[in-house]
């Protein structure tokens, strides 16, 4: 579990997160969303450690990680796999030795030993054949998989992952998103991620934090987060008419007024029966 | 700034991977330098010796020490802030805009010790290897120059590399390759690794980088030259 207390944090004269609390759960996945600007990426690099927090604390397993000097850092440290945003995996090594990376530099295992686990890792996040590949030779779908790759091979506790969709079509961010909840639940890991992919959201989201100019606006999971009364969230989640015409129409499944056998097909249907009332309907 | 390894192996390694790439990686540009160097040395001071007067073996003691003292030195120091300085501030640049430094600390790995540390050892130890690499193909540079276009014969260009030679001379150029290696390795490290951007900014700081670097050690040069030379 990662709590995250009253944590505080500008650059110069701007203030980019003003106290921001949390409770990250393990097992289950802990998104932060928010418009570009908001301060989710500024708020995971202060719960990782990348920037120092101007106050407030980043509490692993109740353990102050921001109070911690280099050695205990370190430590927490291994505990913890990150994926970023553009997979930053190293140019100059393999597919192999990148996942491999983290085994050479933190355990004394036989290189047989370290081959077998990368190749359970990079199997489990289904890439095969793909060892002796440079990560220029990628895709960006498969480079987000080896560096997903990379970030579980040491079975971290905590999971990290900056927008782990960005730049990838809707199949395959499907493919990550799902990859991550079966990583998080399977090993039990407390998951971090940073998205304003709707879908994720909805997919995956068990718990929410939506942030509005380096602020906790909102808070709860994937199922309270359609009904939200927050303005800011609603403009921010069904910002596509797509996506409000989807909350209408749950919200008249929810209410009884239409049935429930109708489909999402018949919203991209132009010709398709009008499934929304007029206003004067309403 | 620097701290204990974490796995000495994974540091030597990188330390191997470093001294190949600064050593072997140029030693190919270092060789034609040094060779040219040498070769035009000799032409150019038998052109400058007119006077009868003037044993021909002066020219082969003029191109050593002239080799020993500065070309291969400084020059070649010059022209490896340019090839060497400019791979290390875009490598580390490259790292530091593609979060690759930041992948690094997460892992709980410090990235100073990690990346930086082994290019500067790695520049110590290969970089004065270079120069005296260069010393000995420029004085063989201006041999081949002087026998090929007649100025000398080999028998008296041999000779007058023995004359009035003084060994201080290869000590003091020792002293400022291992100066310039430090800041050739530690000022491309620096503008690399705190690079903010993206590829425009890689580029600046790699070329910022070498402009410094050849300054300081023109400066360095200098400073060394009239303090460690008996004038």
């Amino acid at each position: 579990m990662i709590e995250v207390k009253n944590i505080k944090k500008s650059f110069g004269d701007k203030t980019v997160i003003t106290d921001v609390s949390a409770v990250m759960k393990a097992g289950q996945c802990n998104l932060i969303i928010g418009t570009s600007g908001s301060g989710k990426t500024v708020l995971m690099k202060c719960m990782v450690g990348l920037f120092e927090p101007d106050s407030g604390e980043v509490l692993y397993q109740g353990e102050n990680f921001t109070k911690m000097k280099g050695a205990e850092k370190t430590e927490i440290r291994k505990e913890i796999g990150m994926l970023f945003q553009g997979s930053a995996l190293f140019d100059s090594l393999t597919v192999e030795q990148n996942v491999m990376f983290p085994l050479s530099m933190f355990t004394k295992d036989s290189f047989k030993k370290k081959l077998d686990r990368v190749n359970e890792v990079l199997n489990r996040v289904n890439i095969v054949d793909a060892n002796k590949k440079f990560p220029s030779e990628l895709s960006g779908g498969m480079k987000k998989r080896v560096a997903l790759a990379r970030a579980i091979v040491l079975n971290p506790k905590y999971l990290f992952c900056d927008e782990p969709n960005s730049g990838l079509d809707p199949q395959t961010s499907l493919v990550i998103d799902r990859l991550i909840k079966e990583i998080t639940v399977e090993y039990n890991i407390t998951t971090v991620i940073n998205t304003h992919d709707m879908n994720s959201v909805m997919e995956i989201g068990n718990y929410i934090l939506y942030m509005y100019k380096g602020n906790k606006e909102w808070e709860g999971n994937n199922k309270e987060i359609i009904f939200s009364k927050n303005e800011r969230l609603n403009d921010f989640i069904f910002a596509s008419e797509f996506l409000q015409d989807a909350k209408d129409m749950r919200m008249l499944e929810e209410t009884g007024k239409i049935s429930n056998d109708r489909n999402m097909d018949e919203l991209l249907d132009k010709d398709a029966p009008v499934l929304i009332p007029p206003p004067d309907d309403k | 700034m620097f701290s204990k390894p974490e796995n000495g192996k994974m540091y030597w390694k990188e330390l191997i991977h470093q001294c190949t790439e600064i050593g072997f990686g140029s030693l190919g540009i270092v060789a034609i330098i040094s060779v040219f160097i040498g070769a035009v040395s000799t032409i150019q001071t038998a052109y400058q010796l007119v006077s009868p007067l003037i044993p021909p073996s002066t020219i082969a003691q003029i191109v050593r020490d002239t080799v020993i003292l500065e070309f291969a030195p400084t020059l070649v120091c010059i022209v490896l802030a340019g090839v060497a300085g400019s791979r290390i501030a875009s490598e580390l640049g490259n790292m530091r805009v593609s979060e690759q430094i930041d992948a690094l600390e997460i892992m709980g790995i410090n990235t100073k010790t990690y990346l930086i540390l082994p290019k500067i050892v790695a520049a110590l130890l290969m970089i004065p290897l270079l120069v005296v690499i260069a010393m000995a193909l420029g004085i063989w540079g201006g041999r081949l120059a002087g026998v090929a276009s007649g100025i000398i014969s080999g028998s008296i260009y041999d000779k007058g590399l023995l004359e009035y030679f003084v060994p201080f001379n290869v000590i003091f150029a020792l002293i400022k390759a291992y100066v310039f290696a430090f800041i050739i390795s530690s000022v491309p490290a620096f503008y690399g690794y705190f690079v903010k951007g993206g590829a425009l900014e890689i580029g600046r700081a790699s070329t910022k980088a070498v402009v410094i670097s050849c300054i300081l050690i023109l400066f360095a040069d200098y400073i060394l030259s009239a303090l460690l030379l008996p004038t």
